[in-house]
């Protein structure tokens, strides 16, 4: 199933016209995907490389079709009668999104290029698979009814299962996938039936109309559209990784193809903000006095808790690396969170400054995956251990692991991530959740030991110079092109953002959405 | 003194700022063709030098073009917006109070670069280490030019990463407390790994809790801006919102200045560290905590600032007596005692001068923690390098083992450096005459007459304190004279002590002269720093 498959499909009168231009990004990838999955049956064995170049080149496009919209004021598949109701809306909150998930879809493409040739995956499936769920993600944030989104998260997610278990013959990969899989379809069926109920209160499925109609419930329908409103936000809440639904998080990230998890960190995260975000601040305000408090819970206890892992892990163990990034993932989704719930408090535009600590997130973390990427060619084991002495090996390799750490961290050089998390903690403090930001405070310093620890790594001398007449340092096998240009461009967009952090920061200031 | 047209001044400052930023880049790309050298070792560390020199001429090019009949007055500003999000303006500028601090770190650094041509400490590639000092030395510099509190903050944080990989990486272990050197063989690095971890961790424990207050007060008044906040005396902040503030804040820059109780990361990271890094540590980077609470909580948070004084003023007198009894603990015959420990122990009881100034909240009070930091700053940086040149010279700095039976007799075997030694010495115990005396005497003056609304009694305790410390000040200093200084040069081990070389006199020869300048005539930064902080109490008034 495609995104344009269910755009078509819930057109509910041939009477509406269809703004091609404002869904090109979504109608472009989901276009690609299928043409790639198709191509893929008349293309020989040897040239299965092109179907990659191809979907990169759809990214692209998709990409460059936000250019034309970034006036922000384009809507689609409205209501005949109502025209303020649509179910697609190319507001400024939907770009940006959009574009942290096609730009985000992108670099992943970039690295999957080797990984899916060397790791001997399906190239077909894997690119159609890819596409299809960017074109989801990318749905996401311009849907604006709750069928439409329901259907976008689930658009988003179900490749993203058969994603995980792409590494055929690894056992890991499997469960990972069936893990992730029996998780995902529970909370999304929870939020189901949430969206039911509160379509049983109020009648209507558009954001803007359920907003209106919640604010007065019947009394009989009080408990229900209560209900509703909890279960709604589950699913969300399960897909960005809060606690208590983090549990599926490292094991699937370690059995997942690297690019993948990288994906899910991301793209995946931003799936489920972009849906916490519409579900409570456009469609349930009315409600803000249960969400508020349970979101700035929910976000405590998610940084705490995956922090408090990462810094448990021992750099020792397989696949550390991997777990130590996805363990970091959680507790930075704890941040993300914050000014969700602070929006409860004092009005919907502080949801900016998740957007703008999404999309620094996105650039850094990305460019960590990618790093980690390049590391685990030559190191499968996947040990933080693993990197030690990378300075003296891959300079530029280890100089942007760094700046990528540090920026997670929020330390000075990494000044993007320093100001990203400087507007959360006002979003905390405007919204007069003190208690919050020093939980968050808290948290940023626990977090600074296990990414210091790794960054001091990087520097030390290898273990190999430190214990001589062992076989002689091999020059490092050089770098597959597609992943030193995806380090590149993130360390570049990262640098770039921490010398005019207000190219990102200025979402945090003003309004995303119409008035 | 002479006419620079303000644009020239503005290009300066900015030129201070970012130059050792651009110089670290520098030092980490390949030297230029005809810029080679005798080797890339030796070019990297000539450019180091080369930087450093440059920004101090500007330096003094700045100080020279200062207008020294307004020192009160920001000079040289730039003021420009750099992140409308938040209200970060780039703002910077210099008055009477960050004159002679920016002066003072521009002439350390470039004398820790000197001395590190001749003297490199053993470590990784000198690449680094002269990347790392620039990096530090922008940091270093930014904070005190720096208007903007958030800019502050960064600047404030700048300084952590190259000072953890400069103890980390070129220091040494020995003298560390709990240091792993004893189990032998294999890795001897924990001493010195753990002491810089101790650094790091409990600065950003303090800064993260700073970054908070800093916030509470931008996020309350709408701004920023130093200069902005700092007229407005705290007016459009509320009570409890300063007293937060100066709580967060002032726990910030009290681990950095370093105030007993939150001292403990101190003496390792100075033993640890290698003698530049111990150097700048003492020299540096300890005066920003003092300048946060003078150019910050002073002026910005005037109430909560009254309301934490006492409590601050304990602290400091504590912390002078405590500081004076763990070096006379250390120097006393059989107590284990490394120098470099024991200087930085002395820190301590010198920085509690300091903040018992500052709590005094009065001009003579503040300007006496001024003088005092400058003065800490040259007498302890020379302190340091002694103590360095000690170590290289014996290979190590315990006290019992340098000393003997009879004491090191450095009078008898380099007379120079035995000389330099007591003077710094009698410098740091606060002889008049020398820069020692005057603020730690002016800060002790400040204590005992402190600002309207302050308990004057619990005040004449910590000036009585205060004083008390100034014997033991004289006592562990002139125990560490006899013991290094004097003694039989025939008695200990038959070793051959090279007396000072060119190089250390070019280094140290600065420092000492400044430290006579000083004391001879402190008006000549009193001049400067009184009219600003006479500013800064009346609440940018005046």
């Amino acid at each position: 199933m495609t995104a344009l498959a269910v755009l078509a499909a819930e057109t509910p009168n041939l009477v509406q016209s269809v703004d091609w231009l404002a869904i090109a990004p979504v109608v472009i990838t989901a276009a690609v995907g299928l043409a790639v999955l198709v191509a893929d049956l008349f293309v020989p064995e040897h040239r299965k490389g092109v179907l990659g170049w191809v979907s990169v080149a759809g990214l692209a496009a998709a990409t460059a079709a936000l250019l034309p919209l970034r006036a922000g004021d384009r809507t689609t598949f409205c209501l005949t009668g109502d025209p303020a109701a649509c179910s697609y809306t190319a507001d400024h909150f939907a770009l940006v999104v959009q574009f942290l998930v096609l730009a985000g879809a992108l670099i992943t493409a970039l690295l999957s290029v080797t990984a899916v040739r060397d790791a001997r995956m399906p190239a077909g499936e894997y690119w159609f698979l890819l596409l299809s769920s960017a074109a989801g993600a990318a749905l996401l944030p311009a849907s604006r009814d709750l069928a439409t989104l329901i259907v976008a998260l689930e658009v988003a997610s179900l490749p993203a299962f058969a994603l995980v278990g792409m590494r055929r013959g690894d056992r890991l990969s499997s469960e990972a996938a069936l893990k992730f899989f029996l998780s995902s379809v529970t909370a999304t069926a929870v939020s189901l039936m949430g969206v039911s109920f509160v379509y049983a209160a109020t009648g209507s499925l558009h954001l803007s109309q359920v907003a209106d109609r919640l604010e007065d419930v019947p009394g009989q329908l009080d408990t229900l559209a209560m209900a509703g409103v909890a279960l709604t936000l589950v699913g969300f809440a399960f897909k960005t990784a809060a606690v208590p639904f983090h549990f599926w998080v490292p094991d699937t990230y370690v059995g997942a193809p690297l690019p993948i998890a990288g994906y899910l960190s991301v793209i995946g995260k931003a799936v489920g903000f972009t849906g916490l975000i519409l579900v409570t601040v456009i469609a349930f305000p009315a409600y803000s006095d249960i969400w508020g408090p349970a979101l700035a819970v929910l976000a405590a206890l998610t940084m705490t808790l995956g922090n408090a892992a990462a810094l448990r892990q021992s750099a020792d163990r397989p696949n550390s690396a991997v777990r130590l990034l996805a363990w970091s993932s959680v507790g930075q989704a704890g941040y993300l969170l914050v000014p969700i719930a602070a929006a409860a408090y004092s009005g919907r535009d502080q949801i900016g400054s998740t957007v703008a600590y999404a999309l620094m997130y996105a650039a850094v973390n990305l460019g960590a995956f990618a790093v980690a990427a390049l590391v685990a060619r030559t190191k499968p084991l996947q040990r933080i251990s693993d990197y030690r002495g990378l300075y003296a090996e891959r300079p530029l390799a280890a100089l942007s692991l760094a700046f990528f750490l540090l920026c997670l961290a929020g330390l000075p050089p990494g000044l993007i991530g320093l100001f990203a998390k400087v507007t959360v903690f006002r979003s905390a403090v405007d919204a007069g959740l003190g208690w919050l930001a020093v939980v968050m405070a808290v948290n940023v310093v626990l977090a600074l030991y296990y990414y210091l620890r790794w960054t001091a790594l990087l520097f030390r001398a290898s273990e190999a110079a430190e214990t001589p007449a062992e076989s002689p340092a091999a020059a490092p096998a050089r770098a597959p092109w597609p992943v030193t240009a995806a380090i590149v461009i993130t360390a570049v967009t990262a640098v770039a953002l921490s010398g005019a952090p207000q190219l990102v920061l200025r979402f945090a200031s003003g309004s995303l959405f119409p008035q | 003194m002479i006419d620079i047209s303000p644009s020239v001044m503005q290009f300066l400052l900015a030129f201070i700022v970012a130059a050792p930023l651009l110089g670290a880049a520098a030092a980490l790309l390949p030297a230029p063709p005809g810029l080679k050298g005798r080797s890339p070792e030796q070019a990297v560390l000539r450019h180091g030098v080369t930087v450093t020199g440059v920004i101090l001429a500007a330096a003094i090019a700045l100080a020279l073009g200062f207008d020294h009949d307004a020192p009160a007055r920001f000079q040289a500003t730039t003021d420009i917006s750099w992140i409308q999000a938040l209200n970060v303006r780039i703002h910077l500028g210099v008055d009477g109070i960050s004159l002679p601090l920016l002066l003072m770190t521009a002439l350390l650094f470039f004398l820790c670069a000197l001395y590190s041509y001749f003297k490199l400490p053993e470590g990784p590639s000198p690449k680094a280490f002269i990347a790392l000092l620039l990096v530090l030395e922008s940091g270093t510099l930014a904070t005190f030019a720096v208007l903007d509190l958030l800019l502050f903050f960064l600047a404030f944080e700048m300084v952590l990463i190259p000072m953890y990989f400069l103890i980390a990486r070129w220091g040494r272990s020995e003298g560390v407390a709990g240091s792993a050197s004893a189990r032998g063989g294999g890795r001897e690095t924990g001493g010195r790994k753990a002491a810089a971890w101790k650094f790091i961790l409990y600065t950003l424990l303090g800064s993260v809790v700073m970054l908070l207050g800093l916030l509470l007060i931008g996020l309350n008044s709408g701004t920023f801006d130093m200069v902005a906040l700092a007229s407005d005396n705290g007016r459009e902040l509320s009570r409890t919102t300063q007293l937060l503030a100066v709580l967060a804040i002032g726990t910030g820059l009290a681990v950095k200045t370093p105030m007993w109780p939150l001292h403990s990361w101190l003496p390792d990271a100075h033993t640890a560290a290698p003698t530049v890094g111990s150097v700048l540590l003492a020299g540096v980077l300890l005066k920003m905590g003092t300048y946060g609470f003078v150019r910050i909580l002073i002026p910005v948070t005037p109430d909560g600032m009254a309301a934490f004084a006492p409590y601050l003023g304990a602290f400091a007198a504590v912390g002078i007596v405590y500081g004076s009894l763990a070096c006379l603990a250390l120097a006393r015959k059989g107590g284990k005692g490394d120098l470099k420990r024991l200087i930085a122990y002395s820190s301590v009881g010198h920085m509690g001068f300091v903040l018992l100034g500052i709590a005094s909240m009065t001009p003579t009070g503040v300007n006496g923690a001024l003088f005092a930091n400058i003065a800490h700053g040259l007498i302890t940086g020379l302190l340091f390098f002694l103590v360095g040149a000690l170590k290289d010279r014996y290979g190590t700095a315990d006290l019992d083992t340098l000393a003997g039976a009879t004491g090191a007799a450095l009078y008898g075997r380099a007379p120079r450096l035995g000389a330099l030694l007591a003077f710094a010495a009698v410098a740091s115990l606060g002889l008049p005459g020398l820069a020692g005396f005057w603020g730690e005497m002016l800060a002790l003056f400040g204590a005992f007459d402190p600002a309207g609304g302050l308990p004057r009694p619990a005040f004449l305790t910590y000036t009585a304190v205060g004083a008390f410390g100034t014997l033991l000040t004289a006592a562990y200093l002139l125990i560490v004279v006899r013991r290094v200084c004097m003694g039989d040069p025939k008695a200990g081990p038959e070793l051959a002590v090279a007396d000072v070389q060119r190089y250390e006199f070019a280094a140290w020869t600065p420092l000492a002269a400044l430290t006579v300048l000083a004391g001879l005539w402190p008006a000549v930064l009193l001049g400067l720093t009184d009219p600003a902080v006479q500013k800064l109490l009346a609440g940018g008034t005046s």
